[in-house]
């Protein structure tokens, strides 16, 4: 008996390294990052700030904030955020209560119309074509239609809604002489807001990182949602981040803002979730599972 | 049907009688799949009809209907294309290396599921999630600050270890590494989420019994726990091959360039090179629908080989 405690302490000792080091791996390039946006990027580009800040500066973070595109950007997928989420939970929730009742008829033909998207769509370009007969070219509704709901959230939420809305209680209610309508809003919605926090929670973090709909169907500068602006100053190298009265600085300096800069933009435009997500994570987690017991 | 029949005071009637009177009687429920209904028929099936049009050459003032049949000119003229090969093999080799990594989630839980201090494991769980969290520009754009010949942090290492800087990002040979590797980083923890909740299924009698005959950790994980969570990971195993001609080109467009082209092209980044960027746009749905054919194929012989093999399956 006492050799086998000895081994399961052993693996015990293997399995928290184990965890440890994947944890460093994983953490560690998200801490280089905020340090570095509040270091002297003398210091970081020579290799002395490798883990906390040295010398610390917040320039990067003021050329973010003096920056107009980025305010632009920023207030862009805050607003396509909102209505995107908004409209998603219109056409999510009525859809996937009335499949979760038994009254209705041909709910498995409507399951299979709804299921079969899931397995094949028309492509990128038959959707492009689509988008743009309907005028939404360079329109707030090109970034939100398209992907507005899938066949999985409906599944999931119909799902919550068969396990949690008992049938006594909607039928309470008809008998009672309210309608259908009168019941979803005042009965069934307000014992649903765990799924109705999952489904936004996860279809606002998609509409907030989402570029490529934005990429495809907007020309506008105007109307470009923040991860647009990111692509611009992080991966295509095509901003002008420097400043605009700015003869004062050397060349050598501005190109060490740039670098100061785009530690600083990586981490307002993911701090908001990186922020918010450990508050609401269970509702995260369940989505996932609700999602793994109904298939 | 079901809430019809439910109806026994009724005596039998006609069909559509008693459509007509579920109808009158639940109108508003159909209401409630309008919306839905119409997002499916004029963003998903309207585009399916729309497909037509790789078997045609589409002209803007003749509409999808009106341009004139050509038949499978389009999909010949890409099989037989300098660059077919190039892009199937690319994007063959992307899907597998991703696939050969799939058990890595499974592992992650596996790990966590043995952790006794709740507080550890707790915020293990919430660490690893969080790349999850961060966008695919801003993942991209970290690649290219750590990964930059001169002042990235990998590239300063190399120097102080003795090595001569590489340009990854340049390097067709680094490509599939670099993407693969940083997918693990980002979608590691959450894909592990599931897996977590399946053990946590895993009935505690079957540890307590092999407790007794004295079977170790290590013994138990591989006869009790990961049996245990088989069907889970037959399951996502298909849907994963369902979308394996996919290979998550968003992100291989933000770390595509002319140098790496030789293992960064992939049939998705062309469809959209050839469609949206030069305005092929029947050469393009025809290339996307070959893709998605694929995928379908894939998808429906994996299915039937688990029901075969493992009993478990999608459908």
């Amino acid at each position: 008996m006492k050799r086998f405690t000895l081994s399961d302490r052993g693996f015990d000792w293997i399995n928290t390294i184990f965890l440890l080091i994947i944890l460093v791996l994983i953490v560690y390039p998200l801490i280089f990052v905020l340090s570095a946006s509040i270091s002297d990027p003398q210091a970081v580009s020579s290799g002395r700030m490798w883990l906390w800040p040295v010398d610390i500066t917040f320039k990067g973070y003021e050329r973010v904030f003096a920056n107009d595109a980025i305010w632009l950007g920023y207030k862009n997928t805050i607003i396509y955020t909102f209505v995107g989420t908004a409209i998603h939970l219109f056409v999510l929730l009525p859809c996937a209560y009335a499949l979760s009742r038994k009254e209705l008829m041909a709910k498995k033909f409507i399951l299979w119309f709804i299921l079969f998207t899931m397995l094949f769509n028309g492509g990128l370009i038959p959707t492009y074509l689509v988008v743009q007969s309907l005028g939404m070219l360079d329109t707030m509704w090109a970034i939100i239609i398209p992907n507005v709901v899938g066949a999985w959230s409906i599944l999931v939420a119909r799902a919550f809604f068969q396990q949690s809305i008992p049938d006594q209680l909607v039928e309470a209610s008809k008998i009672d002489g309210a309608s259908d309508f009168y019941i979803f809003i005042r009965v069934v919605l307000p014992l649903s807001l765990p799924i109705i926090a999952v489904m936004a929670l996860f279809h606002a973090v998609n509409l907030w990182n989402q570029y490529f709909n934005a990429l495809i169907y907007l020309s506008d500068r105007d109307k470009y949602p923040l991860q647009l602006i990111l692509r611009e100053i992080l991966v295509v190298n095509q901003m002008q981040l420097n400043d605009p009265g700015g003869s004062a600085e050397s060349l050598v300096d501005q190109v060490k803002t740039a670098g100061l800069i785009k530690y600083a933009v990586i981490i307002v435009s993911s701090l908001p979730l990186l922020l918010v997500y450990p508050f609401v994570q269970r509702f995260f987690v369940q989505g996932v599972l609700i999602g793994s017991i109904k298939e | 049907m079901k809430g019809v029949k439910n109806d026994v005071s009724v005596p039998a009637q006609s069909k559509f009688y008693q459509v007509k009177k579920n109808f009158a009687r639940n109108w508003q429920i159909y209401v409630f799949l309008l919306p839905a209904v119409a997002y499916f028929i004029i963003l998903h099936y309207i585009p399916m009809y729309g497909v037509q049009i790789a078997f045609k050459n589409f002209f803007a003032n003749l509409g999808i209907w009106g341009s004139p049949w050509i038949g499978f000119d389009h999909f010949e003229r890409f099989f037989n294309s300098y660059y077919f090969w190039r892009l199937l093999k690319n994007t063959l080799v992307l899907s597998a290396y991703q696939l050969i990594l799939f058990p890595l989630p499974i592992i992650l839980a596996l790990s966590l599921h043995e952790v006794r201090n709740r507080m550890f494991k707790k915020w293990a769980q919430t660490l690893t999630y969080a790349p999850h969290f961060i966008s695919v520009v801003v993942v991209v754009g970290m690649i290219v600050i750590f990964l930059d010949p001169t002042t990235g942090l990998v590239n300063r290492l190399i120097v102080v270890f003795g090595g001569s800087p590489i340009d990854f990002l340049t390097s067709p040979g680094w490509f599939r590494h670099i993407f693969t590797w940083s997918g693990v980083w980002q979608t590691l923890g959450w894909g592990s989420i599931i897996y977590l909740a399946a053990l946590s299924g895993v009935n505690p009698e079957l540890h307590e019994a092999a407790k007794v005959d004295g079977a170790s950790r290590l013994q138990r994980i591989f006869h009790i726990n990961i049996p245990s969570i088989l069907p889970t990971i037959v399951v996502l195993f298909i849907l994963n091959i369902g979308s394996f001609m996919t290979v998550g080109f968003e992100k291989v467009l933000l770390m595509q360039n002319n140098l790496n082209a030789k293992t960064s092209d992939v049939i998705q980044t062309f469809v959209y090179q050839t469609g949206l960027l030069e305005g092929q746009y029947s050469f393009a749905a025809a290339i996307g629908l070959f893709d998605s054919a694929i995928n379908i194929a894939l998808l429906v012989v994996f299915n039937y080989t688990a029901r075969k093999v493992s009993g478990n399956s999608l459908w």
